[in-house]
């Protein structure tokens, strides 16, 4: 059904919104635990922060990212400095771009699972004797379950349908960038429909199996 | 105050207009209830003494510092138990997952309640492998009683555990609360705005209003000040503890016998010695200037007026009399203080209509 091209395109896609996913898995934790119990008055500033890439166009974020990442950049500097080189146009460069892309999808599920868990249940654990990280492994874990589930689900999608963001930092490296969305560019671009049109049904399939699996597994959720 | 203080707690907090304000000795045995309308700060107290709200101040327990200017103990370090007013029961864990919860995370060995002493205790045996969501509002209080008594607490703190559930639900638990004011060794405060509750279940009263502790005592002293405000109303009343001294099985009457006085109680099949505990309504209590034994009333007490003041109605007056080291109150006329020239400090007759056993 697929060319070595396209399967190519497919497992660097899986294996990238894995890592990914992943990542942001131990990023956005501790990032939505805090957003959820702060009474920090920097909260909505910090808030606004992890939803911008929400509403800001890809290649806004993806230019900064180059930005700060290539030769000249911050990040760019320390990465030459400890012998790694740049990371634009690298397979690493592209998961921290999509870190920073579908940061919003992961922590804002597992916030709001944070937030409606309250402070009832780790105080009752806490006149149980159970002491702080005990609290959260023991109780507010597995009462979140359903917001890692979401934040997982939706931090995969999200990472498998980007597309400004890896032409950006990631360019259009065969094995290496060109990830499924790219890949479909592509073909449009050569003309070549029949190729992109199995490459874009595989994605439509997926993206709506995806979303029907988050809402047949928890259907109360209320934000995206 | 007349109890042995092994409880220090002294709070300062002050938030959003809300101040806390207490210095309080509280007895290391018995039911102390803390007693006030709901704004008056006994749910912060509570929860300063549990260390779920950091609050300036000290709390020693039975010679313990939890806290001091230079100490906080976190609460998981606190050896209490904490019921609270919505049984906080965690949903993705059985009865019996609840109940272990606490159990596994003991920290010290102990001699108390083993897990099945406090199941057999609270009624529960049938529900252990339910899910929360699968309990009614009363058993799940039960459940949570149970869990922060398996933990063997040295301090029981219990925040309004009845509030959250309608009248025939308090009626299933005061029966186990009542059990547990009989078993348990461990000094309880329990947080509570019903009148009704203090009656059955208190030995010892810390009343506070707005932050503040309006009057602390024994219960039957604490309980009969006239400043309470349900007091004034028709439902005053007060709470006598006593022993059966005598039973006279052909009229149905026990004798119970307090300090300064007794009284004709209907006997409930009691045995001598027994201890019980009865309500005398202040609207069951007249008074006379002279002893009427011509009357039908079995019951007249020699009492010291110690306090007259309004009722909640112009015509009526509250009397708080002095019987021995008891008080009780009653709601007479305005008319009848005038007429009967009753001032503060006069020896007066107490005629006691009827009393209820309330436990």
């Amino acid at each position: 059904m697929f060319s070595d091209g396209n399967w190519a395109a497919i497992i660097l896609t899986v294996k990238l919104a894995s890592i990914v996913t992943l990542l942001l898995l131990i990023i956005s934790t501790p990032i939505a635990w805090w957003l959820a119990h702060t009474r920090c008055r920097l909260k909505p500033f910090f808030e606004a922060l992890v939803a911008l890439p929400i509403v800001l166009p890809p290649s806004v974020l993806g230019f900064y990212l180059l930005l700060v990442m290539g030769p000249q950049g911050f990040v760019g500097q320390i990465t030459q400095a400890l012998g790694i080189g740049t990371l634009p146009f690298t397979f690493a460069g592209l998961v921290v771009a999509s870190v920073f892309y579908s940061l919003p999808f992961v922590v804002q599920p597992i916030q709001q699972a944070f937030e409606n868990i309250g402070d009832n249940y780790l105080e009752a654990a806490a006149t149980l004797r159970a002491s702080p990280s005990d609290r959260f492994f023991s109780v507010a874990l597995p009462l979140a379950l359903p917001g890692f589930l979401t934040g997982s689900v939706l931090g995969f999608a999200h990472t498998v349908g980007e597309f400004g963001v890896v032409l950006m930092v990631g360019g259009n490296i065969p094995g290496v960038s060109r990830v499924v969305s790219v890949q479909i560019y592509d073909y449009v671009e050569a003309l070549e429909y029949g190729q992109a049109h199995s490459l874009a049904i595989t994605m439509l399939v997926f993206s709506f199996l995806t979303l029907l699996l988050l809402y047949t597994v928890n259907p109360n959720r209320r934000k995206l | 105050m007349s109890v042995s203080a092994d409880i220090y707690a002294q709070f300062k907090l002050n938030y959003d207009g809300f101040v806390l304000d207490v210095d309080l000795n509280l007895p290391s045995q018995g039911v102390t209830a803390l007693f006030g309308p709901s704004g008056s700060g006994k749910s912060t107290l509570l929860r300063c003494i549990a260390g779920l709200e950091k609050a300036e101040g000290t709390l020693i327990v039975n010679g313990e510092v939890w806290q001091d200017q230079h100490t906080f103990l976190p609460t998981h370090q606190r050896p209490i138990g904490y019921v609270f007013q919505d049984a906080n029961l965690f949903p993705h864990l059985s009865v019996k997952g609840n109940l272990n919860y606490g159990v596994k995370r003991q920290p010290f060995q102990h001699d108390g309640f083993s897990l099945d002493q406090v199941v057999d205790l609270l009624g529960i045996g049938h529900l252990l492998q339910r899910k929360p969501d699968r309990l009614s509002g009363g058993e799940k209080q039960r459940v949570a009683i149970a869990r922060a008594l398996a933990v063997n607490p040295r301090l029981l703190l219990m925040d309004e555990p009845l509030a959250a559930l309608d009248l025939a639900r308090k009626r299933e638990i005061l029966p186990f609360l009542e059990t547990l004011h009989e078993a348990l060794e461990m000094p309880v405060i329990y947080v509570t705005h019903a009148p009704g509750e203090v009656a059955r279940l208190a030995d010892h009263l810390v009343v506070l209003n707005q932050g503040r502790m309006a009057s602390a005592g024994s219960l039957n002293e604490t309980f009969s000040h006239v400043e309470l405000p349900h007091q004034a109303s028709d439902a005053g009343s007060v709470i006598i503890e006593a022993r059966i001294t005598e039973v006279q099985r052909q009229w149905h009457l026990a004798l119970a016998s307090f300090e300064g006085g007794e009284i004709w109680i209907r006997d409930l099949n009691f045995s001598s010695g027994q201890k019980v505990r009865f309500q005398v309504m202040a609207r069951d209590v007249s008074l006379t200037l002279t002893a009427d034994h011509n009357s039908s009333i079995a019951n007249v007490l020699q009492a010291v007026i110690d306090r007259i003041s309004e009722g909640d109605h112009p015509g009526v007056a509250l009397v708080r009399l002095k019987i021995g080291t008891n008080f009780i109150l009653s709601r007479v006329t305005q008319r009848s203080v005038h007429a009967l020239g009753l001032a503060e400090g006069d020896r007066v007759w107490a005629q006691i209509k009827s009393t209820a056993i309330v436990e």
